[in-house]
């Protein structure tokens, strides 16, 4: 088992032929992920080093039995994007794309919501379960198939840690890029949530950062529901009140979203939070040898 | 972004909210102009993006034009908090009866839009929602749900807004909520609304944060970012397509990611420094960009020494090393440089490092180490 793409992932790829979206989408195929068809408008019947390109993501799914969309359009397209990719019926939408306007997505997510559709992003890495599939723009080369699962708000953080953890010799099951934007389709709980039932997952590393409440509500929500040990790192406790660090959604606005109140409330439930994102893979790996005893 | 006051009326009265008329000036002789135009008394408001301006001074009553020429002079250059007066907004004085206090956020946690009515106007509103949270009313909105007048009438009325002016608090909240949706604005606070003696409801002030993302389709206000509040190197790396925001500190920083440069910061203050800048060069950095980033760091003079800090991922080692070799030919780097490279193409970006010998760079092999070592040359 792993969490939102496996071996059973069938990938439709939205911006197959721009590129961003071969490169990406060529890396995920020789990764092993079933890259079933690419989707741009007028560009249906031609294919990509072998990828058969539609010009609906419906004929798609029809056609080629896609259930995952990755979506890799540029910004102002990629809201309409993600609602025709729910509209079609697959059941996991994966949004690269970064600078979506927050208006577009909050009509987006619910959308997605009510579909019943699992979202993750947008402005994220995507999501890698190793050994099994890749799709986004996680480099596979740092993760090998293990028991800890992943999720965070930043790409190159999560890249660091992972490379710790595998020179410490401990793998992922499944690795979540949620994405750092203000509104975005999974938060920290939903894939909390997932990665509590998934049987192979056994630790669970939350790398968050700045801005907004997702990780003080995952404090809570790790409180009452998550049985697996649970490991953190926030980034930006140097962070300017006011100054977007970047991410879209990384910034302190007045006394709320700082680094201090989100390791306070991960501490307050039990989380232990590294200081460095080394000692983070540290606190991981202590916390395996823990489990396995 | 966000909006000056004097932007965010004018763009209130672009959508029909009431607001006092006004002119803005960058001159003290534009000022006392404007000042004729609107008559006497009128308000002499400074115009920086930041609040309580009034305490700081920078907000005055002029009753002739030597008063409107004395204020204009003041209050034009004053620093408050950091933030110095190049612009003012001469408005009428307006005669206020009731201060109340409006909103519309967009609510991140909720995903849902926010509104909020407070009959208790004038003081910022975290205050207010511990002072007297009962008198804070807050709505959320649900999706794909229209704002009507009769929402907003029943904010009004939980919000116990004096009875005659109901209806034109509710009107004022449906046109803000318009507000927000056609100009992509995530945050929209009124703070006061007033009443006026002749009970007429305006927005007294108007604080207004658009999405970055969607100025694309609003070419108006991107033309409007205000220059001023920008640092000169903010300015500068902007130019050059660099995600970059000036600290105080003497020690420039450079990593690839939002993420681990903020991480980064973090880990140099750790060790006892006292980061310069944050500057993000992105995933997949050619050298260029790299010569680019190290021009904007080398520019704040007090940069005493640079940290270069890249998780290869998407980003190649090799390029970041080409970048900081053509950098040391074509500027002059007088602070000490220490770089750590891990990741994809790390060792050939290590070993191109070597080979070109450069005078003043250290390399480091951890994110630890490599802090530890900055922070020492600093």
């Amino acid at each position: 088992m792993s969490i939102v793409v496996d071996a059973e992932t069938k990938l439709v790829v939205s911006g197959l032929t721009g590129r961003e979206g071969t490169f990406h989408g060529l890396r995920n195929r020789d990764y092993g992920t079933d890259v079933v068809a690419g989707v741009t408008p007028k560009k249906g019947g031609k294919d990509v080093e072998g990828i058969p390109i539609f010009d609906t993501i419906a004929e798609a799914v029809s056609e080629r039995g896609a259930n995952t969309s990755m979506i890799f359009v540029p910004a102002r397209f990629a809201a309409a994007a993600i609602d025709e990719a729910i509209d079609a019926g697959v059941h996991t939408v994966i949004a690269i794309t970064e600078g979506i306007p927050v208006f577009d997505m909050l009509s987006t997510y619910w959308k997605a919501r009510e579909a019943g559709v699992r979202l993750i992003g947008p402005n994220c890495p995507g999501v890698l379960s190793p050994g099994k599939a890749n799709v986004g723009i996680i480099p596979a080369q740092f993760f090998d198939p293990g028991s800890i699962g992943v999720v965070s708000k930043s790409g190159t953080l999560t890249y660091q840690i992972g490379n710790e953890l595998k020179q410490a010799g401990v793998g992922n099951s499944s690795i979540v890029g949620i994405g750092g934007d203000p509104i975005v389709g999974s938060d920290f709980i939903d894939v909390l949530e997932l990665f509590e039932q998934d049987p192979e997952t056994e630790l669970i590393v939350l790398v968050g950062e700045i801005g907004g409440d997702a990780e003080e509500r995952a404090a809570d929500y790790i409180a009452e529901n998550v049985t697996k040990p649970v490991v953190a790192y926030i980034a930006g406790f140097t962070a300017p009140p006011g100054k977007q660090m970047g991410h879209a959604g990384a910034i302190i606005s007045g006394s709320s979203g700082t680094a201090e109140a989100k390791k306070e409330a991960l501490e307050a439930h039990g989380v232990r939070v590294g200081r460095s994102p080394t000692e983070t893979a540290q606190l991981a790996v202590e916390a395996m040898k823990a489990v396995a005893s | 972004m966000d909006l000056l006051e004097y932007q965010g009326k004018e763009l209130f009265a672009r959508h029909g909210v009431p607001v006092p008329s006004g002119r803005h000036a960058a001159t003290v002789d534009a000022a006392v102009a404007a000042a004729n135009e609107i008559g006497y008394p009128c308000v002499v408001k400074a115009q920086v993006a930041i609040g309580k301006r009034g305490k700081a001074g920078g907000i005055k009553i002029a009753k002739d034009d030597a008063e409107a020429r004395a204020h204009s002079e003041a209050i034009l250059g004053m620093d408050i908090r950091g933030f110095t007066v190049h612009d003012l907004w001469i408005e009428e004085a307006s005669e206020i009866a009731a201060e109340y206090y409006a909103s519309i956020i967009l609510d991140r946690s909720e995903k849902k839009l926010l509104a909020m009515l407070s009959r208790m106007g004038g003081m910022d509103v975290e205050e207010m929602a511990e002072t007297d949270p009962e008198a804070l009313i807050q709505r959320h909105l649900e999706p794909g749900q229209e704002f009507t007048a009769d929402i907003a009438r029943e904010i009004a009325l939980d919000a116990s807004i004096d009875e005659d002016v109901t209806d034109q608090v509710a009107e004022m909240l449906v046109k803000l909520h318009a507000v927000a949706g056609a100009e992509d604005a995530t945050l929209i606070e009124v703070n006061p609304l007033i009443v006026t003696g002749a009970r007429q409801v305006i927005a007294l002030d108007a604080k207004v944060t658009i999405d970055n993302n969607a100025l694309f389709r609003h070419d108006e206000l991107a033309d409007l970012k205000d220059k001023s509040a920008e640092d000169p190197l903010e300015a500068m790396a902007k130019e050059k397509g660099l995600t970059y925001v000036k600290l105080d500190g003497n020690v420039g920083i450079l990593a690839n990611g939002a993420g681990l440069c903020m991480s980064t910061l973090d880990v140099v203050a750790q060790a006892g420094g006292d980061p310069a800048n944050f500057l993000d060069a992105g995933g997949g950095s050619k050298a260029e960009a790299i010569v680019d980033a190290l021009e904007v760091i080398t520019s704040d003079e007090k940069v005493t020494a640079i940290l270069f800090n890249i998780f290869g991922g998407i980003t190649r080692c090799d390029e970041i090393a080409k970048g900081i070799i053509e950098a040391s030919r074509q500027i002059d780097i007088s602070s000490p440089l220490v770089v750590r490279l891990d990741g994809t193409n790390s060792e050939e970006g290590l070993a191109l490092l070597a080979g070109a010998d450069l005078d003043n760079l250290h390399q480091e092999k951890t994110m630890l180490g490599a802090a530890e070592k900055v922070v020492e040359l600093a």
